[in-house]
């Protein structure tokens, strides 16, 4: 299954989207780097970096973000670790989880999880 | 510059930003989230203990061991774009033991080009590379007429703070703060106030 990572400046958001995926795709590999590592807001390279370890196996992970430092040392992050299979998806971190999880646990390739996890951006909700 | 007075320069950096860490979080707490000051002095004082295992190192691992420190310490977005440009500097320095002034700024134009592209940014967005462009660009054009490091150095502090006056005209349309759009403006940057204090701590040690 395809892993998934959530961060962000959070402790408590990032905790939540992932609590949020059980509902519907519990049992998906999915990892929370939220916050810093003493619990505040801000973004910790060193969460990140394990949380990635943590879901990344053989059909690769995809890591979405909120804004800023976030996005920013997940960057770095991916430079460092190299993996060619782990990417980063813009997209809303809840609605993209869910959709993301639910086409990890049915067994979807990379490729597609990610294509999920898109279209959140365009999915309305008001019509 | 050799590789211990960059030592001694980058502990006075980490001095200054903790002397200067309550006004720019206030600076930060009206048009941004208000942690720029903290977390920066976060990251030095993590730098500052790792000083005593690079005395005799090149001053290439020098700087990019303060980037990597700064990236996985001060938690905001001054990490990763100052942790950029610390490393790209360092890259900029392998091996060698001493800095002169044209290294100096072939180091900040690698660290600009590193902030461009690790923040998606350009001048004029209201962020540290309106002073840090602007201060390399005048360092230059003062090498044409003074190869004194001081002379040089103190155009380069003057152009920076011209760029920290020069934050306050625009509407931030990266970063936290562009979010707060018109609101920004009138407040200058707390990003370009802090290169420009990191600037003048290295004026202040030539």
């Amino acid at each position: 299954m395809v892993g998934i990572v959530i961060v962000s400046h959070s402790q408590k958001l990032a905790d939540g989207v992932v609590d949020l995926t059980k509902i519907m795709a519990d049992g998906c590999p999915i990892a929370a780097a939220g916050g810093m590592d003493d619990g505040g807001f801000g973004t910790s390279y060193e969460k990140i970096m394990m949380a990635i370890e943590e879901v990344h196996g053989t059909d690769g992970a995809i890591i979405l973000m909120d804004m800023g430092s976030a996005v920013m040392t997940t960057e770095m992050v991916l430079e460092d670790l190299g993996y060619e299979d782990v990417k980063m998806v813009d997209c809303p971190i809840a609605e993209g989880a869910v959709a993301a999880t639910v086409a990890s646990i049915s067994g979807r390739s990379l490729d597609d999880v990610i294509q999920e996890a898109q279209s959140a951006v365009h999915t309305s909700k008001l019509s | 510059m050799d590789s211990n007075k960059v030592l001694e320069t980058i502990k006075a950096i980490g001095d200054k930003i903790d002397a200067e860490k309550d006004y720019l979080t206030e600076l930060d707490n009206i048009i941004g989230d208000g942690d720029h000051g903290i977390n920066m002095a976060r990251g030095f004082q993590m730098v500052e203990s790792k000083l005593p295992s690079l005395e005799g190192k090149d001053i290439g691992t020098i700087l990019k061991t303060v980037g990597m420190t700064l990236v996985s310490t001060v938690g905001g977005s001054s990490g990763p774009l100052y942790g950029t440009a610390f490393m790209k500097a360092g890259m900029a320095m392998a091996g060698k033991m001493d800095m002169d002034l044209n290294d100096f700024l072939s180091c900040l134009d690698v660290a600009i080009e590193g902030v461009k592209m690790r923040g998606k940014s350009t001048q004029g967005e209201k962020t540290m590379l309106d002073a840090m462009i602007p201060a390399l660009d005048a360092m230059r054009t003062a090498t044409e007429n003074s190869s004194d490091s001081k002379t040089v150095l103190a155009a380069g502090i003057e152009a920076a703070k011209a760029g920290v006056e020069y934050t306050k005209t625009i509407i931030a349309t990266k970063g936290r703060a562009s979010y707060i759009g018109e609101r920004s403006l009138g407040h200058q940057d707390p990003g370009a106030t802090s290169f420009t204090d990191i600037l003048e701590t290295i004026g202040s040690a030539l």
